[in-house]
């Protein structure tokens, strides 16, 4: 197999007498989208935060692209294109939906220690924003406040700002947590459009979405992973089966979120 | 509408603080210029916070230890600069000064090395902690000054004359009011600019959600402290104008009680909007003037006027004036 693109080896995270991560491995593959499951409680953000370098892993390595990015605060891992978004949508509220991209735009165009010229009439921001606003269809929507956007508008919106920059890795943190079932039609469209351009981690919930989007699936029990591999290996997968899906076989319904 | 009614704000105001001299020496009130002086130079440290607290979202309970270094800065090389002795010896020999040029620009300086300095420490915490160790940092640096027996210690320190600029007299009140009105104009225009050139961007999306300014891929460490520098930079110049104005410095100028006049005076002007802290100022040091002509318990009147004006007006007395609308200074 190729070099993967994200490869963790054997992350160790403490909280105390709690073993949030126990020798946590995942590889994802450049051009995958690949799912990370578990029950409630299994470590699945502990791991995130790692991989997204807001917490620093007791022990363990992280490479991305190549490179041992473990030491690396966020902002380093971000520019080397491991972008992230968040659960809880962290768009700036007070800001327009293209001021709130054109900051995106800005982290990734040289440093910001220009105290004079106005941010909007920066030649990068200029560029860009047209592209960036239509990558996530909000054109529409460019002047409005980002505070008044529907819940779908505000995930499209904080996926598109995690977009700009051109990452090479996309790390969705529950992107269907509180969506309605029309919004999750158009995020589920979002995210199949995104997949020809981007490599995924998708950390989520829903199963439905999960095994109609994922290549492959890594599941994660107690803080390791217990089985990684094609929808299909993991659905017939019998540790899987006891430890995290019970009795039931969860996506024979599988269709479309 | 609200566009008009701000810009007409600012311009009445404007013309206002251009026209007081003339105001002042018609009505025959000569001290209005040294009160509105004062006035303008605590404005100018007020909108110097206002930077790192309307914008940056950092509290700060210290901007006086800034204010006070400036102050001291222009005290300390006056008082070499009578006595001919110098400063120091090492590396190289540095006396005393008396010319603006060369002493404002060094008080800016020292206070900007302070800010850099505490800045640097401080920002490693947030929110309480900030504002706490903000506090813990002004007040040694005041202890300092008060055991400093070689500048004045608790007495202070009394210039023998206000610093010189060349084509001005400076010891003339109504010039001197002219210096300080177009320094807090310079002031005010740089820091408009600046909330609105991308610095500005990176502070204001510190300040509403820091962890996904760093997701996004800044390093947003240094983007603050370099704000916290630029604040503490203005207070400075500000404390530089107050040792002119009073001719004379002391430590009282960087006690907490002084960081909180100059928090109070943003928050009643309203935070976030450059203008505010200068009506902020104009309150504050205007009702300690009139008030305390009748009671010396006047802050009996200004603790409650404060709360009003906190829970009825988010963006201060600015907001009044100016409309509600348009929350970019």
């Amino acid at each position: 197999m190729a070099e993967a693109l994200l490869s963790v080896r054997s992350l160790v995270k403490h909280y105390g007498a709690v073993q949030a991560s126990d020798r946590f491995c995942l590889e994802v593959a450049r051009g995958e989208l690949h799912a990370l499951i578990g029950p409630n409680g299994a470590g699945k953000t502990t791991a995130l935060n790692q991989l997204s370098g807001e917490l620093k892993p007791d022990s363990g390595e992280i490479y991305f692209d190549g490179q041992d990015i473990t030491p690396w605060p966020v902002h380093r891992r971000t520019r080397m294109g491991l972008a992230r978004s968040y659960q809880i949508t962290s768009i700036f509220d007070q800001l327009t939906v293209k001021e709130n991209l054109a900051l995106a735009i800005q982290a990734h165009n040289g440093h910001s220690f220009r105290f004079w010229r106005k941010a909007g009439d920066d030649p990068a921001t200029r560029r860009e924003i047209g592209p960036a606003l239509e990558r996530v269809g909000l054109e529409e929507r460019a002047t409005i406040p980002a505070v008044s956007l529907s819940h779908g508008e505000k995930r499209q919106l904080e996926v598109g700002m995690a977009l700009v920059g051109r990452p090479k890795l996309l790390l969705l943190d529950e992107p269907y947590a509180g969506m309605g079932p029309g919004g999750a039609v158009e995020l589920t469209k979002l995210i199949r459009r995104l997949k020809d351009h981007v490599s995924i981690l998708l950390v989520e919930h829903d199963m439905g979405a999960v095994f109609s989007l994922a290549d492959r699936i890594s599941v994660l029990v107690y803080g390791r992973t217990i089985a990684s591999g094609t929808p299909e290996t993991i659905r017939a997968d019998p540790a899987v089966r006891e430890a995290y899906l019970g009795d039931e076989t969860p996506a024979k319904e599988g269709t479309d979120a | 509408m609200t566009v008009n009614r701000k810009t007409i704000a600012i311009v009445a105001g404007a013309l206002l603080l251009v026209a007081l001299p003339v105001i002042a020496g018609l009505t025959d009130e000569p001290y209005l210029v040294t009160l509105a002086s004062r006035i303008l130079i605590y404005a100018l440290a007020a909108v110097s916070l206002d930077l790192m607290l309307g914008f940056g979202g950092m509290v700060s309970l210290g901007h006086a230890a800034f204010f006070g270094i400036g102050a001291y800065g222009v005290g300390i090389l006056s008082m070499h600069a009578f006595e001919g002795t110098v400063l120091f010896n090492w590396p190289l020999a540095i006396g005393g000064s008396q010319a603006a040029l060369t002493v404002w620009p060094l008080a800016v300086l020292f206070s900007a090395a302070a800010a850099g300095i505490i800045g640097a420490l401080s920002l490693r915490t947030t929110g309480m902690h900030f504002i706490m160790i903000t506090l813990a940092f002004a007040q040694m640096l005041y202890y300092f000054f008060v055991s400093l027996e070689a500048y004045g210690g608790d007495d202070g320190l009394s210039l023998f004359a206000r610093n010189t600029l060349p084509g001005l007299d400076l010891g003339d009140d109504r010039q001197f009011y002219f210096v300080c009105l177009a320094a807090l104009a310079l002031f005010l225009f740089f820091s408009w600019r600046l909330v609105h050139s991308r610095f500005g961007m990176v502070i204001r999306g510190c300040k509403d959600n820091e962890r996904r300014m760093k997701s996004l891929g800044f390093p947003t460490f240094r983007y603050r402290l370099v704000c916290v520098i630029i604040a503490g930079a203005g207070a400075g110049l500000a404390g530089a104008l107050i040792a002119n104005q009073t001719e004379y410095v002391s430590p009282g100028l960087m006690h907490w009680t002084r960081s909180g006049e100059i928090l109070v005076m943003v928050l009643l002007g309203g935070m976030g909007t450059l203008f505010g802290p200068v009506l902020g100022a104009a309150t504050l040091l205007l009702m300690e003037e009139f008030l305390s002509i009748y009671t010396e318990h006047w802050m009996v009147f200004l603790g409650p006027f404060l709360v009003v004006v906190v829970l009825f007006a988010k963006r201060g007395i600015y907001g009044i004036l100016a409309g509600g609308n348009g929350n970019h200074g």
